[in-house]
């Protein structure tokens, strides 16, 4: 049977299809965030499977595809969830410490912040920029990454973090910072010292 | 005074949680002061903007190696969707 294409996305598909309309792109979300395919695929198959069950709270509102990454986000977080461990405060402390490292004992820069040359507008511009960027948050520490992803990709709040990855506030900062750290650094090396 | 490490750590956390009136002029006094926290924070800021940019491009990219589901899982969820589909239509 033929489906009109002209009905456009406000109409429910027949679930059939989700898989052809949806499923790479899904998958890329989830890879982006979890970073091993056989995890995103499992999450992609959840959210496919929850979506079959719960059709009927879909809203027209919204398109199908967000509707969908709706699902998804939640199977990430839950992902992210069980399968975290804890931050030890041992790590915690060697997160600090690699901040720490640049500064000399009275606070002040002992290693001083390489400086970006270029404006980021036109760095933005540059497809060999974002394979650096890619590389970069590929050499994140996993855990490091993990809550980093979410904070800026998922813009998950402070509090909601804390939550999923049971830590204090005080400690998901300086894990966010750490994190950040490593990326200005790694950026600093790899583009902007050479372009 | 604030020391340039306080700082560094400060205007991380201003990207993650309003901070508090008290340390946000402590900030902004040491900023006006310190070229290097300056830069330092416009790095941060670069980096926030960046990350949102790339989960963009790379959801909307395709064609890349690692951009789509692999037949198999493409297979087995087509498979897995019918029976669902199947079983609900029954209740």
């Amino acid at each position: 049977m033929m489906k009109n294409k002209t009905d456009k996305e406000r109409i429910p598909t027949d679930p059939g299809k989700w898989i052809d309309l949806y499923g790479d792109f899904l998958f890329r979300y989830a890879m982006l965030r979890l970073r091993d395919p056989a995890h995103a695929e499992d999450v992609v198959q959840e959210t496919f499977l929850a979506a079959i069950q719960s059709r009927k709270n879909f809203e027209s509102r919204s398109t199908e595809r967000t509707w969908l990454i709706g699902i998804l986000k939640h199977k990430i977080v839950d992902y992210f969830r069980k399968n975290s461990k804890e931050l030890t405060v041992d790590d915690h402390d060697f997160f600090q410490r690699a901040v720490d490292e640049n500064f000399d004992t009275n606070g002040r820069w002992k290693l001083i912040p390489g400086s970006w040359s270029r404006n980021s507008d036109e760095v933005v511009e540059q497809n060999e920029f974002w394979g650096v960027f890619r590389q970069c948050l590929t050499e994140l520490p996993p855990r490091l990454a993990n809550i980093y992803f979410l904070r800026e990709l998922e813009e998950m709040s402070s509090q909601e973090l804390c939550k999923v990855f049971n830590i204090t506030a005080t400690n998901l900062w300086v894990v966010l910072h750490r994190a950040r750290h490593g990326l200005r650094e790694c950026l600093t090396t790899n583009w902007f010292e050479k372009n | 005074m604030l020391t340039c490490k306080e700082v560094s750590q400060l205007v991380s956390e201003s990207l993650d949680r309003n901070l508090p009136l008290r340390q946000r002029i402590a900030v902004r006094l040491h900023l006006f002061r310190c070229k290097i926290c300056s830069r330092y924070r416009e790095q941060m800021l670069f980096l926030r903007k960046a990350a949102r940019q790339y989960a963009i491009k790379t959801e909307e990219a395709t064609g890349l190696p690692g951009a789509s589901l692999s037949s198999e899982a493409r297979q087995r969820m087509k498979q897995l969707m019918n029976e669902h589909a199947s079983n609900q239509s029954e209740e």
